[in-house]
């Protein structure tokens, strides 16, 4: 027999004392766990909806003028006609260093045009590319061929054409193969025509204004790319779309400090419950250790008995609080909007983390017990029996 | 010199006027192999006295020394490995741990000693052979008899072969007859070699004593040997 085995017998005696003990360390370590799984899933969640969320990098020409138009309000004309980049450079994108992060390059060209004597955008696009750069396009018809147009929701109100009429752009007939629901965007206003024919009616043949890149950021640093993609094309101007990004990541990271707070006080409680347990029962203990210190155990042996006594049960609550915390996330996570597409998966290191600070939890939570347990006198002890 | 040495010891508990003095100066000392029997009313003393004896209870003043070693200026650990190693404890209540079996309570006094399990387990058997308990090592105190609980706990005493044995009102809770059958393991432990010091109400069982010590009010008040006297009494109350 060991000291081990004193401490396992009396957990088994104890059963009501061990299973608070255990309950207090569990449901700590279970929602801590939870929480943490569920920031963690919708952190992948975000990443996932980051891959989704098309072009995340814009290059421009490089100009010295500054824009005149704010929320879609233009105050003055803004050329078109300005520097531009040409097309044939663009291959260099696929040789940056992270080009394997690149899922599309959606190269743009945009002129101005008349169609049924209004001044309207035309924007040159190629549609292959921007079922990765806008998967929020809806096309009320078809994908425009050689000789079609596509036009944005606004842009076919003030124009009162609809899909399947034909339209004049420069002399040329053109049918409207179809019409873009509403984005909310400028996309709206604009005609839209496969790249080469827009290059062709704008009479800028190898030239584009801007290109669109979808960069899955996963695991690749956005701001390395953009400067990667600035040093492959030389005058241009190259940016990272990140507003709409760091604000879920910034709600993620409040969700994230209050998911730390509710661990750190349901850590406390749980301690706290594991120490007035524990003091609990080493009083209800006093005569037993009164024999104990009779028979020549030292003090450090009564800390041990209490302390393995902690272990065992914390160690226990670690295992079951990660499973149990587990399933609540896997549980829980169909509940938050837009994260039913990510799984909960196995994570070792927040296992080992719970494990660890289970027994920690335990252990120091019954430090106090345990001394108080060490430093009862055995002729009380033996007296009050 | 003598094995156990008391001199001039003296407990108090408490302080100013409510202090209670419990052991008011007491000096004796006992031969390896004796047996001695406390004797003496209740409140004399001899339970605080009895656990100045077992290192225990730290003696307000006075020295204590047991085969030369000064008790009372060794450390706690020391002294509670002296009590692994030089004393066993019979107790009135026999203070046997609930939650375990009778096995696992004779070998406590092995538990934080280095040997193997295998040989620990097999000096407890031995012990409950001893006193006669060998089959029903496995049952738990609570579904054993008093006389049987008093039986391991002698058993407990001696496992780790202790060369002393203090007891405290051993038959204190057992009839006549299972209180003759724990006197006669003491006293044949006595014969074996083993040092006994002995509190007891009763004259009869100190009559298995060859020397007894008086106590009134927390002093010695008598020394006397007990020789020869024990055969008649025993047999009639004890």
């Amino acid at each position: 027999m060991k000291l081990k085995d004193i401490a396992l017998r009396n957990i088994r005696r104890r059963k009501a004392k061990a299973g608070f003990v255990l309950a207090g360390l569990l449901i700590a370590v279970s929602t801590a766990v939870a929480l943490l799984g569920l920031i963690e899933a919708m952190n992948r969640d975000i990443q996932q909806k980051l891959e989704e969320y098309g072009a995340n990098i814009l290059v421009l020409p490089r100009t010295e003028n500054l824009s005149l138009t704010y929320g879609g309000l233009s105050l003055g004309g803004v050329s078109f006609e300005m520097q531009e980049i040409r097309q044939a450079d663009l291959g260099r994108i696929k040789s940056i260093k992270n080009a394997a992060n690149v899922a599309a390059t959606g190269p743009m060209v945009l002129g101005a045009i008349e169609v049924n004597t209004r001044k309207v955008l035309l924007a040159g696009v190629d549609f292959q590319a921007a079922e990765i750069l806008k998967p929020w396009w809806k096309i009320e018809g078809a994908v425009p061929g050689d000789y079609d147009v596509l036009l944005g929701t606004e842009a076919a109100r003030i124009l009162n054409l609809q899909t399947g009429d034909h339209v004049k752009i420069k002399g040329s007939t053109f049918l409207v193969s179809g019409v873009l629901a509403p984005t909310g965007s400028q996309d709206d206003q604009l005609v839209f025509a496969r790249l080469d024919t827009a290059q062709s009616l704008l009479h800028k043949e190898g030239r584009v204004s801007m290109v669109e890149v979808a960069a899955l950021c996963t695991a690749c640093p956005i701001e390395a790319m953009v400067s990667q993609i600035s040093r492959a094309l030389p005058g241009t101007k190259v940016m990272a779309i990140q507003q709409v990004v760091q604000g879920r990541m910034e709600t993620l990271s409040h969700f994230r400090k209050f998911s730390y707070g509710v661990s750190v006080i349901l850590v406390l409680v749980g301690s706290l419950v594991v120490l007035v347990t524990m003091m609990g029962s080493v009083r209800e203990r006093t005569a037993e250790i009164g024999i104990f210190r009779a028979m020549g155990f030292r003090r450090s042996h009564v800390m041990q008995i209490v302390l393995l006594e902690a272990g065992i049960l914390a160690t226990l609550a670690g295992i079951m609080g990660y499973f149990a915390g587990f399933g609540s996330t896997k549980a829980a996570l169909p509940f938050f909007n837009g994260t039913s597409g990510i799984d909960v998966v196995f994570d070792p290191i927040l296992a080992a983390g719970a494990l660890a600070a289970a027994v920690l939890m335990g252990l120091i939570a019954s430090i106090y017990p345990a001394l108080l347990a060490a430093r009862i006198d055995p002729t009380d002890a033996l007296r009050a029996l | 010199m003598s094995y156990i040495q008391a001199e001039n010891l003296f407990k108090q508990y408490g302080s100013g006027e409510a202090a209670v003095m419990a052991v008011g100066g007491m000096s004796f000392k006992i031969d390896m192999g004796e047996f001695v029997a406390v004797m003496g009313q209740s409140g004399a003393g001899k339970s605080t006295l009895l656990s100045m004896m077992g290192a225990l209870n730290t003696p307000t003043t006075g020295n204590y020394s047991v085969d030369g070693l000064e008790i009372y200026q060794l450390g706690q650990d020391q002294r509670a490995d002296f009590r692994r190693e030089f004393l066993g404890f019979v107790f009135q209540s026999f203070h046997l741990v609930s939650y375990l079996t009778l096995l696992e309570n004779v070998m406590l006094p092995l538990v934080t000693v280095k040997m193997s399990s295998k040989k620990k387990r097999a000096l407890a058997e031995d012990a409950l052979l001893r006193v006669g308990l060998n089959g029903k090592s496995h049952r738990l105190p609570g579904q054993t008899s008093g006389g049987e609980q008093e039986r391991v706990a002698i058993a407990r005493a001696i496992v780790n072969e202790p060369p002393i044995l203090f007891a405290d009102e051993p038959s204190g809770n057992l009839d006549t007859k299972t209180s003759r059958e724990v006197m006669d393991l003491l006293q044949s432990l006595n014969e074996e070699g083993m040092t006994i010091v002995m509190v007891t109400h009763s004259p009869e069982c100190a009559g298995y004593a060859r020397r007894m010590l008086r106590i009134s009010d927390g002093l010695l008040v008598e020394d006397v040997p007990l020789n020869g006297s024990r055969g008649a009494i025993q047999a009639v109350v004890c």
